[in-house]
């Protein structure tokens, strides 16, 4: 799949805010006045800000309050939703650390369950398309929930949440890289099945429909990123996990704190790219692309 | 809504044979050129004379080498367009609601109007049925020309989708699938017309009916091909040629 960067910003900062508004919410770290303020602005900055960037990938972003209506059936719809609501709860909540210094637990709560939930909504954009074998699996919900929650454990200070959260996290990515790339072959969808002329014999791409790309082979059929996978792989492994968790370790300062947070930011951003660009959409299949 | 509907009055479709197909891309022709006159935006191409065109169609045609183990290599020639499922994924992801199926005879359409162009439903496709428009920005395809099959101002004839109606091979066909006995039920049945990626689920209401087998040489019979070509045409020569043949024979 195309890693568009708008798609990569929308759901590495989205994460990262509403893992950070979960353990706000929590109330393991409620802080108040200017200290919360800064704190929630930057969960706010984040969050809003990577569903901002989201709209930037649409062909029509003046129709984007159209995409609340289908809520039944689409996950997209879904996830703007629970977003909303959830800044709106999260909003008020806030608004009383900052404004008054009090903490309305149960509100919190509430938050917390909203961002936990709307995270796996964002997920589940990915993990619903069984054209894309290596996305269709509980692998894509347990990284995108575990991102977020670690990142935003990074992102508040909660440390040893945070270390657990990135080691198991990491675990997690290790596994579905591996296992992800059986996972077309697994899925019982190659050539013979899309062409239905399996039966003959060995089916293989004589010529395209035309010469030149198309939004198909464009959108879907991206295969920039196999080359460098591996040695992307083990750089988002460093910098997302190994060095923040590192940096937790040391005597804590502000200084280091900063850095972690940094360094995981470009790891996720590296792990997002590798998300996409390692897909496969089935479609290749009828360009002889897989 | 973007709910399917549980069950369509018809289902209406195409039956695309394999067997017949000859890869002229007339339906592609053809396709492009009633859509961009038509109902919703023009398929735009963009760059269309300089070094990389794109552009937007509704119907493509691959070509597939199938190699059977102990035959000749195959080529087939292999339209691909909307299947029309009954499971469309496209339409249940889709946000806005521009994305539907028919209730009363089973098309899948775009509400143009409506699409945000997010691109969701195209990742949604497995056959590669959605393409977005490079210039308006909205999700094209196929409608099955919606806009000919119930035209009271076409002549009858014409009132069938633009890719059958232009078929020069008879390759394509449309009709009702809910009705066992269409032209199109009738030829899935005869012919064993076969879903594309049945795993996938869809339920696509498109068949595509495979290659009939080829013609064997008799194994170990000794065939000349040209052998009808040789065969004299008189084998006793007659009249003035009949005696030039004795005379000269007799020298």
């Amino acid at each position: 799949m195309h890693p568009a960067g708008s798609i990569i910003v929308f759901t590495a900062l989205s994460g990262l805010g509403f893992g950070m508004l979960f353990w706000l919410g929590l109330g393991h770290f409620t802080p108040t006045y200017w200290t919360g303020f800064v704190f929630f602005a930057v969960a706010y900055a984040l969050s809003v800000g990577g569903l901002l960037a989201s709209t930037f990938h649409l062909g029509h972003p003046e129709r984007a309050l159209k995409a609340f209506t289908q809520w039944r059936s689409s996950w997209l719809s879904r996830e703007g939703w629970l977003a909303c609501i959830t800044l709106g709860v999260m909003g008020l909540y806030a608004a009383a650390l900052v404004f008054a210094g009090a903490w309305l637990a149960p509100l919190g709560w509430l938050g917390a369950v909203g961002s936990l939930v709307t995270v796996y909504a964002t997920s589940m954009i990915y993990a619903q398309l069984k054209t894309v074998p290596r996305w269709n699996h509980w692998t894509t919900n347990v990284l995108f929930l575990g991102l977020s929650l670690g990142g935003g454990a990074l992102l508040t200070g909660a440390v040893w949440p945070a270390i657990v959260l990135l080691l198991s996290t990491a675990a997690v990515q290790v596994y579905a890289w591996r296992a992800g790339d059986q996972r077309l072959a697994e899925s019982g969808t190659d050539m013979a099945t899309a062409t239905g002329l399996g039966g003959i014999g060995a089916v293989t791409a004589f010529e395209p429909p035309h010469t030149g790309g198309n939004y198909l082979t464009h959108e879907m059929v991206f295969v920039v990123g196999r080359k460098h996978a591996r040695k992307l792989q083990n750089i988002a492994l460093i910098l997302g996990f190994a060095l923040p968790v590192l940096l937790l370790m040391l005597p804590s300062s502000h200084l280091l704190a900063l850095l972690a947070i940094g360094l995981h930011l470009a790891g996720l951003f590296v792990l997002r790219w590798l998300f996409f660009a390692q897909a496969e959409h089935v479609v290749g299949l009828y360009y002889g692309k897989r | 809504m973007t709910d399917l509907p549980t069950s369509t009055a018809r289902k209406l479709g195409l039956v695309i044979d394999l067997d017949t197909c000859v890869g002229c891309h007339a339906c592609v022709v053809a396709c492009k050129g009633w859509n961009t006159e038509n109902y919703g935006a023009p398929l735009a191409d963009k760059d269309a004379y300089g070094a990389e065109p794109v552009g937007s169609f509704l119907n493509r045609i691959h070509s597939y080498e199938v190699q059977p183990a102990n035959a000749p290599a195959q080529l087939i020639h292999f339209p691909k367009s909307c299947l029309h499922c009954e499971g469309a994924p496209c339409v249940t992801v889709c946000p806005t609601g521009a994305s539907y199926k028919r209730v009363e005879d089973g098309i899948v359409l775009v509400n143009e109007s409506d699409c945000i162009g997010c691109g969701l439903c195209a990742w949604a496709c497995p056959y590669g049925a959605r393409e977005m428009d490079p210039v308006e920005n909205v999700m094209k395809k196929c409608t099955l020309c919606v806009d000919r099959i119930y035209n009271e101002n076409l002549p009858e004839i014409d009132r069938e989708p633009a890719c059958v109606r232009t078929c020069p091979a008879g390759a394509r066909h449309f009709g009702d699938f809910a009705d066992p006995e269409s032209n199109v039920s009738q030829l899935v049945a005869e012919r064993g017309g076969i879903e594309l990626m049945p795993e996938q689920e869809t339920k696509p209401v498109n068949r595509y009916l495979p290659p009939r087998p080829k013609d064997e040489w008799a194994k170990d019979a000794e065939i000349d091909v040209l052998a009808p070509l040789l065969a004299p045409v008189a084998e006793e020569p007659k009249g003035l040629l009949g005696w030039l043949d004795k005379a000269l024979e007799r020298l």
